[in-house]
């Protein structure tokens, strides 16, 4: 990261915002975003946007001068990731996967969606599918695997309890589940801090 | 094909396909075994995990667990192959990934050490439809077609990720208007028809379908509203997410947007390989396109029965 590029993207920041997101972007390397003209061929593009309120070029343009807004709507969460805007992108700003880095410093803020929280840790966690078979309540699909000559569970992790504990033990290392818990907090902190503003009012 | 020639793959089979849209994950391994295309398994292969929710979450896990379910397919020394768009994007970018960027690559392998693995990164990930297209190729495939179509309308859905993000895919950079899967399908004697924005996206993926249904559904309306104007008796896909999104979301569809659509929508829907199959001659059961069980809340939630009527009149 360059100091220019720094300088840049701190001078765009708005005086009441926080500078965090445009720090985190920072960090993780988004600093092509600066080459954004706004032209809104993203926008042109967008498959979501022409049936939500979803604006790729502003969710980008809150990035780049830091308005934390951007983190909190559920706008971002509704990119289906077709990638056309990455392709079309005529400053070749991959924007499909800054969406993503913008996703994850959201859930690092803990912006996540509850449906999102349970997928992540009630099902992945737990079974190292994303969409499982085993258990009671999923008998069903085991019978329909096999009346389709398969056996009722697939040779996958469903099969190998220890890769589900191999899985569950690089989550842990690599901070996944630090990173869940944390968001948690945050997003009951935020509820709880909510719930006495109304209290008050 | 000599057995040292034989192509062999490591089936990576994700979530959608194994535990949600069998007849899918049936169809693939019959297609392969008779065109004599060893799939070996890839036992305790995890979520791929899914680029729209994990990547979204957390960058480094999403490479940490690609990674190790692309090291089970290095140990059995074979690419792994998936027919999902999802577990493609997933295992594809993170190959491309972690071949670019060596910091990433290190800091995975750091992580794997603990479990005993280690990436290398010398096996290309593929898509079934690129080992059909690429690795055997159109004559080798048509040499196999015993039965032809005379008369089937196909609307093809490639969906997104087997051809974007085009810098890290096999199509020579072509994302606006591919042809391979159009191809294949023609194959079979059907036609390809073209259909008003033949590329969007069904509306699953990305965390949408999660996030809010009703906008998955309405992508899935759109689409759907452009296949019928354009005549055609069925869709014919290539990843199980899609598949899900157009059949239990055409359903989902016909509820929440009933007042928008007129009557309701009822295109069959097709996976690649159960078309394929079909024109190969493979026995239709093989394929998971004869229902033999008494399940309720199952798929395929619209009814195929229109095909395979158009299949028992023109396979004659």
């Amino acid at each position: 990261m360059s100091e220019n590029v720094e300088k840049y993207i701190k001078r765009k920041v708005s005086k009441d915002l926080s500078t965090k997101i445009a720090e985190k972007f920072v960090d993780v390397g988004l600093e092509k975003i600066r080459a954004c003209i706004n032209c809104g061929t993203c926008t042109g593009g967008c498959p979501s946007g022409r049936r939500t309120a979803y604006r790729t070029r502003s969710a980008i343009r809150k990035a780049l001068t830091g308005d934390e807004s951007v983190l909190k709507d559920i706008d971002i969460w509704l990119c289906s990731t077709c990638y056309y805007c990455y392709e079309r992108c005529p400053r070749n700003i991959p924007v499909t996967d800054m969406i993503i880095k913008l996703r994850n410093i959201a859930v690092e803020e803990g912006y996540i969606l509850d449906a999102h929280f349970g997928l992540a840790t009630d099902i992945f966690l737990k079974t190292g599918h994303g969409v499982p078979a085993d258990g009671e309540a999923n008998k069903k699909w085991r019978d329909l695997r096999e009346s389709y000559g398969l056996p009722p569970l697939p040779p996958t992790v469903h099969s190998h309890p220890e890769a589900v504990k191999e899985c569950q033990e690089l989550l842990k290392s690599v901070g996944f589940i630090e990173l869940m818990d944390n968001a948690k907090k945050l997003k009951e902190e935020r509820a709880k801090a909510e719930e006495k503003k109304d209290e008050e009012a | 094909m000599s057995e040292k020639d034989k192509l062999r793959y490591g089936f990576f089979l994700g979530c959608v396909a194994p535990n949600r849209y069998p007849f899918i994950e049936s169809s693939i391994r019959a297609v392969f075994e008779h065109l004599d295309a060893e799939l070996l398994e890839l036992e305790g292969a995890s979520c791929c995990p899914a680029p729209g929710v994990f990547r979204a979450f957390h960058i480094p896990s999403w490479l940490v667990i690609a990674a190790r379910n692309i090291t089970i397919a290095e140990e059995l020394g074979v690419s792994p192959i998936t027919g999902c768009n999802g577990c493609y994007g997933t295992l594809r970018d993170a190959w491309v990934e972690l071949e670019h960027d060596h910091e990433m690559k290190k800091m995975v392998n750091t992580h794997l050490a603990k479990v005993g693995r280690e990436y290398k990164g010398t096996k290309e990930p593929k898509h079934i439809v690129q080992a059909l297209y690429l690795d055997m190729g159109l004559d080798f495939l048509r040499d196999k077609i015993k039965h032809k179509f005379s008369d089937l309308k196909v609307a093809a859905h490639y969906g997104c990720h087997i051809v974007k993000p085009s810098d890290k895919r096999p199509w020579k950079g072509e994302y606006e208007n591919p042809r391979f899967l159009d191809e294949i399908i023609e194959l079979t004697g059907a036609k390809s028809i073209d259909y008003k924005d033949k590329f969007l996206c069904c509306g699953a993926g990305g965390a949408v379908r999660t996030a809010v249904k009703e906008v998955s559904a309405d992508f899935s309306r759109e689409k759907l509203t452009n296949i019928r104007d354009a005549g055609a008796d069925i869709i014919v896909d290539c990843c199980p997410f899609c598949h899900l999104q157009l059949d239990l979301g055409q359903m989902e569809a016909n509820g929440i947007y009933k007042d928008m659509i007129g009557e309701p929508f009822k295109v069959p829907v097709i996976y690649i390989t159960q078309l394929l199959g079909l024109s190969f001659g493979i026995d239709p059961n093989k394929l998971g396109l004869i229902k033999n069980h008494e399940l309720s809340g199952v798929p395929p939630f619209i009814s195929i029965d229109p095909f395979l009527n158009i299949v028992k009149e023109q396979f004659t």
